[in-house]
């Protein structure tokens, strides 16, 4: 794997090598000390062109436990605000030698391009509302660590589709992971011809029931604007997750940031069947696996002797 | 009238030479077989037995194995110019012309600013005879800097040579102002070249709307933003009984529409891109903003289907390249930020034979025809290699291969469709309002002993 652009281009096989490394992190992430030095002299560039809480704080973190160098750089604030191309932008950040480039942007295809222009491992932090490949990573691996395998699961993906990069990424690695999916929602919110992606369309929450694990998705405030729905307030009554809607073994997931009381209910979020606290943990080292096998994975031998049992060696003992 | 006379090219001498043993195709004209071409002072002089053509002194070019077909007519060319010659102008935009076999283009107005004034056009004009290689015709807005608001002086505009009006790169979206332009056509007369979409529907859309925009999470422009307003514009068009043509036909909707007006006697017209004939929204995949973002937007097999059977059967008369050129910093962007366009001047023969003709599913009379047809709806005379008419040929070699961009582009800009495509077929040779305007570098030119 050269460059993380899309869930679209990884097989199953390259998922559960993702994932598998990143079961060998929380391993790490358990101890003391929980850097390891494999990418020592190493150095990751973030670039983000969108606002981001737990992604960029996640690459960053995992670049650091991987004791990588870091270059964190904003759009705002930047040469980006003073009219530099993004071309230009990733030219001049090349002249680092960075080994990888993580990158967010708010057009599709920006990961792709920009892997042209640079030397460096790209991984698409999100571009526009195309894909959102280490969400998808993370999303699959705390859904493999609670379920064991998502073959044959039944997952409903409910709420904005269409302008959800994360639900065309999780659509993609859920299916290519063995489980079926129907994306559910009101028809102006779901993609004309997504079905054609091998998913079910529901317009009503009336089967829900059927479905393993719900994942939900951030309904954001300037749809109303835009006539997509009438009203938060209509939205809410006929697609809220709440817990009657839910059953007890029902599984439920959101990206976040969520929208108290509009996507979910208060209730719903702080039930013991959330998994929101899980998937941003598994953020993490989802994303430290993700820098490992781009940068670390070819050339170096794993972290853990194949098998179990050793973990990376924490820096300051002798490996 | 020969196009020298209706539209404006740089002079330039007339050419005297023999094309030896060409195979001689004018579909329109009942003309089919091999012959000498011998062109004098600029005139198809006789097409003359097999190596009877007497050369007097004149070049002969070595044709045997090629085809001549009347050069071709492209009535939708985006020359750039006023304001934007850092990606085409006069003197590229022709010189790219000839090298697709075109011996006339008409230039949209889109301009900065907009083509609005008989001064705008005239000082064009005097473009054109000072550096165009193929006679241009110039369009002007139908509304003032194309704001959809006001009428343009249309009587003035065409007095001082405007072949027609097109506010393209916009619709005109209210249905007023629409038909007040048709109801003052009686006046002025020109064609009104419509680019249709509306833009409520197609909104932010840089895409078809369907499964491939749903993959890639990118805006789709729907078809029916632009089949509705072709059946809104049939109808005021029907009502004014004014002359319409449509541009840039992309959607299987949008050609029932059209069959349904010529049926019904509308007197309209339309036109399609190679690029929506050749290529589908499934290109969009990759990403590419250079060869795959445009307005309209590429759609669906059965939507290019839809278009070639209206080639076919009439209902489109012509194919339009709608050359749109664009500098690479306007395309080394995302896919939503680039510009709409692609340039096809110099390959639109080249990939409709490779495309369409080659696989059999249109015959090569029909696309020679047809790659000629955008001159009449304009009142222009089309092309023709019946003797005693002014020599506009494409003199192409059928077999050809070449591999598009490799020897760059005569366009300033590199924009190209067909980038890193390889084509079968070439134009050698064009002769264009009697001249020489176009020959290929490598094909040199024998002269007679």
């Amino acid at each position: 794997m050269r460059h993380l652009l899309a869930i679209e281009q990884l097989s199953r096989e390259e998922i559960e090598a993702i994932l598998d490394r990143a079961e060998s992190f929380a391993e790490v992430g358990r101890r003391d000390i929980k850097k390891v030095p494999t990418l020592r002299g190493r150095t990751v560039v973030t670039l983000f062109y969108e606002s981001s809480t737990r992604t960029s704080s996640s690459f960053e973190l995992a670049a650091k436990r991987l004791s990588a160098d870091l270059i964190s750089v904003r759009s705002a604030g930047s040469s980006v605000d003073k009219g530099e191309s993004l071309k230009d932008t990733v030219a001049t950040l090349s002249a680092y030698d960075p080994a990888a480039i993580v990158i967010r942007h708010p057009y599709a295809g920006a990961a792709q391009m920009i892997a042209q222009w640079t030397g460096a491992a790209v991984v698409n932090a999100g571009d526009g509302k195309h894909e959102h490949p280490s969400q998808a990573l993370l999303d699959v691996y705390t859904l493999r660590r609670r379920l064991g395998s998502l073959d044959g699961k039944r997952i409903w993906i409910v709420g904005d589709v269409l302008h959800s990069r994360v639900a065309r990424s999780n659509l993609i690695a859920f299916q290519r992971m063995g489980a079926e999916v129907t994306v559910c929602g009101p028809p102006t919110l779901i993609p004309r011809g997504i079905e054609e992606l091998g998913c079910e369309v529901s317009h009503s929450l009336e089967r829900l029931g059927e479905a393993e694990v719900v994942y939900a998705l951030r309904m954001q405030q300037e749809r109303m604007s835009e006539s997509f729905v009438p009203s938060l307030r209509e939205y809410a009554a006929t697609f809220q997750i709440d817990t009657r809607k839910l059953n007890p073994r029902q599984l439920l997931m959101h990206p976040g940031p969520v929208n108290r009381g509009v996507e979910l209910s208060g209730e719903a979020i702080d039930s013991p069947q959330s998994l929101i606290a899980e998937q941003v943990a598994a953020g993490l080292v989802v994303r430290m696996a993700i820098l490992y096998e781009l940068l670390a994975g070819a050339e170096r031998p794993t972290p853990l002797a194949e098998g179990e049992g050793t973990a990376p060696t924490p820096i300051g003992q002798p490996a | 009238m020969s196009l020298a006379d209706s539209l404006d090219v740089r002079a330039g001498d007339p050419a005297d030479l023999i094309l030896r043993r060409a195979t001689v195709l004018d579909p329109v004209a009942g003309i089919d077989g091999v012959h000498d071409v011998v062109v004098r002072g600029g005139e198809i002089a006789e097409l003359a037995a097999p190596g009877e053509g007497a050369a007097d002194g004149a070049e002969v070019v070595e044709a045997e194995g090629m085809h001549a077909f009347p050069a071709f007519f492209d009535p939708h060319v985006h020359l750039r110019t006023p304001g934007h010659e850092h990606k085409e102008d006069v003197e590229t935009g022709t010189r790219s012309a000839a090298a697709g076999g075109y011996c006339g283009i008409l230039a949209m107005a889109n301009t900065d600013p907009p083509v609005s004034t008989a001064a705008d056009i005239a000082a064009l004009r005097e473009q054109a005879r000072a550096g165009a290689s193929v006679p241009v015709g110039f369009m002007a807005t139908v509304t003032k800097d194309m704001k959809g608001e006001d009428l343009t002086e249309m009587v003035e505009l065409r007095e001082a040579g405007a072949v027609g009006f097109t506010d393209d790169g916009l619709p005109i979206v209210s249905a007023r102002v629409m038909l007040r332009a048709l109801q003052y056509q009686r006046l002025c007369g020109g064609t009104i070249a419509l680019h249709e979409e509306d833009p409520e529907l197609s909104a932010d859309g840089v895409m078809h709307e369907g499964p491939v925009s749903a993959a890639l999470g990118l805006a789709g422009v729907p078809s029916v933003s632009e089949s509705t307003m072709i059946a809104r514009d049939a109808a005021l068009a029907a009502y004014e009984d004014a002359r319409i043509h449509v541009q840039h036909l992309s959607a299987a909707e949008s050609v029932a529409v059209v069959r349904a007006a010529k049926a019904a006697e509308v007197k309209i017209s339309a036109e399609a891109s190679p690029h929506h004939l050749c290529l589908t929204d499934e290109e969009v995949r990759s990403l590419d903003p250079r060869r795959f973002k445009m307005n309209p937007p590429l759609r669906r097999e059965s939507d290019r289907q839809a278009l070639i059977e209206a080639l076919r059967d009439g209902t489109i008369e012509c194919v339009a390249t709608d050359h749109a050129p664009h500098q690479d910093e306007e395309k080394d962007v995302p896919f939503e930020q680039a510009a709409m366009g692609v340039t096809g001047l110099e390959t639109a023969f080249a990939a409709l034979h490779t495309e369409l003709v080659l696989p059999g599913t249109i015959g090569l009379e029909l696309l020679v025809e047809r790659m000629a047809g955008g001159a009449a709806p304009f009142g222009i005379e089309r092309p023709t290699l019946a003797p005693g008419s002014e020599a506009n040929v494409a003199l192409c070699d059928l077999g050809a291969e070449w591999t598009v961009g490799d020897d760059g582009y005569e366009s300033r800009s590199q924009n190209s469709w067909c980038a890193g495509r390889t084509l079968t077929g070439r134009v050698m040779v064009t002769l264009a309002a009697g001249q020489v305007a176009f020959r290929l570098r490598s094909f040199s030119l024998g002269v007679a002993s």
